[in-house]
């Protein structure tokens, strides 16, 4: 495979002066203080030395910020995409509603007995008067009336703003609701009221505690094969994602025990200490479950990052050389070849219309640094990227993590001390092993950020407010913006075609080698179409006649 | 109608004072509602000769939305209108929360209309104000003058500064104000001429000086208030005093709440630290 296309510099000459300056008169337009501030998560990117950066503190009340709340991380992120669990939401039913079916998850049952609650939404409805008395026995009858429509195998309940607020137990009541139903059902609670943290990420250390506590490791039965047993974490199936991963470990003889969360269901979920081998795609949002597995059963995890063909490709080279099989790298090497005939079919045909075009990526808390890889291959430079909920470490890689400051928002979320498990836990790998892979330039618990990556001088913008988008916007006129929901129709009026990047938009799946392939065509059609240019409302291509009122 | 609320320090005596006060207004003739916002329920106790009201609350849960008036008002002496708002049990839910709910209803209800006729509406609130419900009755304008129940003792002067902060917040914004302190004797040191100063540095005045009597916890055993149980004791005139006091009042105030500094030297001054 060549790299004669993937050559982005030319595009961004002269660029990092005039980015510099950018930044600089951005700052100047805020109040002192928060000047103060937001000069310090304004930054540009040195891929050798990469600047600290201000990341996963609080959003400045009065700007418009990308961010969603702690409920909304631990709900809709991690356990969201799970089909088996009723997730019932404690709280009004807003909390409920507007988190239901809004991230594009897919899942597929295997047959017809198999669950699939993703399509329905649960909530407790409190009202003024569970709000007054507390919520705890509306709980109580939510759960036993799910029970009763459902026979789930388990049931989680997320707390919303008030129920912290009135202090009802939710881990009290899920305790008795278990002993209560019997039946083996297991039911848990997760203190993720929206408040608890700056943003979602607070909501996915959350949910992460909560699955290592309640679910995993449950199972000690192993199932299918026992070569190549892997999990992935922090794949959420968006659009189909999990789906063309599947496919293509499958055709590699890869075996996947869970995806975290991604087309997954509980059993997969407590089994999932059976595998030998932790991939973390998004390192924000579950590189704690890693950790922890890591610690508990001796399982190495490694960051992977299956969003673009290639980097789909080293991900699989990557996994032969764990396994260190002949025939497994020679597996991979020839679906790789295989699958790349139509990628580079498809890129080609797309260069065409993409190549030396600009984007800027503001959008989760890995997602902003993953889809580089995919614009990269399309030929296009990310002249600026940041993200709405990532920490220092995302930005600037694992080996900044001693010297982030824990503050008292952190400690809102509760630390879980995990032990080495007494029977079960089981090095994958001798220490001379793992030394001889490193050797070979694998790289074991590290994550080298999304500044590792982008070119130097480029923008790199944490917590990206409102103002600054439209600055970056009208100065700049990229040619994709990527972000989400809550940006898109303002991006859009102003002549700028935005990519969902939570949810697809309609599109997807973008992983994998398929995935590539969707992602190129979609750029291309956004890019290159015409329509954006007529955007002008009549009045803005007018003369327009002035008057004034005479008494 | 003048819509009056009776803060102070828990245990001070608030709802004794509340109560007999409104006995004398209603010997005078006025026509006077007293809502107890306390989720023990216990505001109107002596005005109902002991008579257990279903709060609004339990109402509210126990009927739904179809609540009449009468199920959650009752006569009691001398024709006053009494009203409990209660409240979740201790440890559970949001009891500020509840007195919102509870105000709510009783104006939705007609509670405050002018067919009511009513001259006043006393809340009885609980202790301090400790959370935004609890200074519901004085944020929302539901309270436009308000009485803190006080005596010389250090802790129910700090609470009494307290709740002049948030009068002063509020005040600002709203039409809530001070009218004055009442002086609930604990028998201590110079307690009357302290008050009287703290009233003044607040920028208020002490209405009035209630002294202690064993009239008064005679009256409650029995279920009344003074000037009903024992209508000719000293005693009962002295809150009659009170409420004609609180009648003419015409002095409401914004309060300037003290520095903690300030509070300590009065103390010193009247020689309480000693």
């Amino acid at each position: 495979m060549t790299d004669n296309n993937i050559d982005n510099k030319t595009a961004t000459t002269g660029l990092v002066a005039e980015l510099q300056e950018f930044r600089d008169e951005v700052i100047t337009r805020y109040p002192k203080k928060v000047a103060k501030k937001r000069a310090k998560a304004i930054v540009l990117s040195d891929p050798e030395t990469p600047p600290e950066i201000l990341a996963n503190v609080r959003t400045i009340p009065g700007i418009i910020t990308q961010r969603g709340c702690t409920y909304a991380g631990c709900k809709g992120v991690v356990l969201g995409p799970t089909r088996d669990i009723v997730n019932i939401t404690h709280g009004p039913i807003g909390c409920g509603f507007y988190s239901w079916l809004t991230r594009r998850n897919q899942t597929k049952p295997v047959d017809e007995n198999d669950s699939n609650f993703i399509t329905y939404c649960f909530s407790t409805d409190m009202q003024d008067s569970n709000i007054v008395f507390g919520g705890e026995e509306k709980l109580k009858q939510a759960i036993r009336e799910a029970y009763e429509l459902f026979h789930p195998k388990a049931i989680a309940v997320f707390s919303t703003c008030p129920v912290g607020l009135i202090g009802d137990d939710v881990h009290r009541v899920s305790r008795q609701m278990k002993e209560e139903i019997g039946n083996g059902i297991n039911i848990f609670g997760f203190s993720c009221e929206g408040y608890r943290g700056v943003s979602q990420s607070a909501g996915h250390h959350i949910a992460n505690n909560g699955l290592f506590k309640n679910l995993i490791g449950r199972d000690d039965e192993v199932r299918g094969s026992l070569k190549y047993r892997v999990n992935l974490l922090g794949e959420y199936n968006i659009g189909g994602d999990a789906f063309e991963l599947e496919r293509v470990f499958e055709k590699c003889g890869i075996h996947l025990i869970a995806t975290f969360s991604g087309n997954s269901n509980i059993q997969k979920f407590e089994n999932a200490h059976t595998a030998d081998l932790n991939m973390v795609m998004c390192h924000r949002s579950i590189n704690y479950v890693a950790e922890m597995m890591e610690t508990a059963f001796g399982i190495p995890w490694i960051k992977v990052q299956p969003i673009g063909a290639r980097s789909t490709a080293k991900m699989l080279r990557k996994i032969a050389q764990y396994f260190g099989a002949k025939e497994l790298a020679d597996k991979v090497e020839e679906v790789i070849a295989e699958e790349m005939i139509p990628v580079e079919k498809a890129r080609e045909e797309a260069l065409k219309r993409t190549k030396g075009k600009l984007a800027m990526l503001f959008v989760g808390g890995s997602r902003a640094h993953h889809y580089q890889d995919l614009f990269e291959e399309l030929g296009m430079a990310t002249v600026a990227a940041g993200y709405e909920f990532g920490h220092r470490d995302d930005y600037e890689g694992r080996r900044v993590i001693p010297t982030i400051q824990i503050d008292a928002d952190s400690r809102n979320i509760e630390e879980i001390t995990v032990a080495q498990d007494a029977t079960r836990y089981k090095p994958r790998k001798t220490e001379d092993e793992l030394k001889a892979l490193e050797a070979e330039g694998m790289e074991f618990n590290e994550y080298h950020g999304l500044m590792a990556q982008m070119e130097k001088g480029m923008l790199v913008i944490d917590d990206l407010s409102h103002y600054e988008m439209e600055k970056l916007i009208e100065k700049y006129h990229p040619d994709v913006f990527c972000a989400g929901i809550k940006e898109k129709f303002c991006v859009q009026k102003m002549g700028i075609p935005l990519k969902q990047l939570h949810n697809y938009d309609a599109g997807g799946p973008y992983a994998g080698f398929k995935g590539a392939i969707n992602f190129y065509k979609d750029i291309e059609m956004m890019v290159g179409a015409s329509i954006w240019k007529e955007l002008k409302a009549p009045w803005e291509s007018e003369d327009y006649i002035e008057a004034t009122f005479v008494y | 109608m003048r819509k009056i609320a009776i803060y102070g320090k828990g245990g001070i005596g608030k709802s004794t004072t509340t109560q007999n006060t409104v006995a004398g207004l209603a010997e005078m003739g006025r026509k006077v509602m007293v809502v107890g916002c306390d989720p023990k329920a216990d505001s109107t106790r002596l005005l109902l000769h002991g008579l257990a009201q279903k709060t609004v609350l339990d109402t509210l849960r126990d009927e739904g939305e179809d609540v009449e008036l009468d199920d959650v008002m009752k006569g009691g002496f001398q024709n006053t209108n009494c009203v409990e708002s209660g409240g979740p049990e201790p440890g559970v839910g949001c009891a500020g929360r509840g007195i919102i709910t509870s105000i709510n209803l009783l104006e939705q209800l007609g509670a405050y209309d002018a067919d009511k006729q009513l001259d006043y509406v006393f809340y009885d609130v609980l202790g301090d104000v400790v959370c935004g419900g609890f200074a519901m009755p004085i944020r929302d304008g539901k309270a436009q003058e308000v009485y803190i129940v006080c005596s010389g003792e250090m802790m129910a002067m700090y609470a009494a500064n307290n709740i002049c902060k948030s009068i002063a917040k509020f005040g600002k914004v709203g039409d809530v104000r001070l009218g004055g302190l009442i002086c609930n004797s604990r028998k201590v040191d110079n307690e009357s001429n302290m008050i009287q100063e703290f009233a003044k540095k607040l920028g208020t005045q002490m209405i009035h000086f209630v002294p202690r009597d064993n009239m008064v916890q005679h009256a409650e055993i029995n279920r009344k208030t003074v000037i009903d149980y024992a209508p000719d004791h000293a005693q009962a005139n002295e809150y009659r005093a009170l409420a004609k006091k609180i009648d003419e009042n015409t002095n409401h105030v914004i309060p300037t709440p003290l520095s903690m500094q300030e509070l300590e030297d009065l103390l010193v001054g009247f020689g309480i630290l000693n």
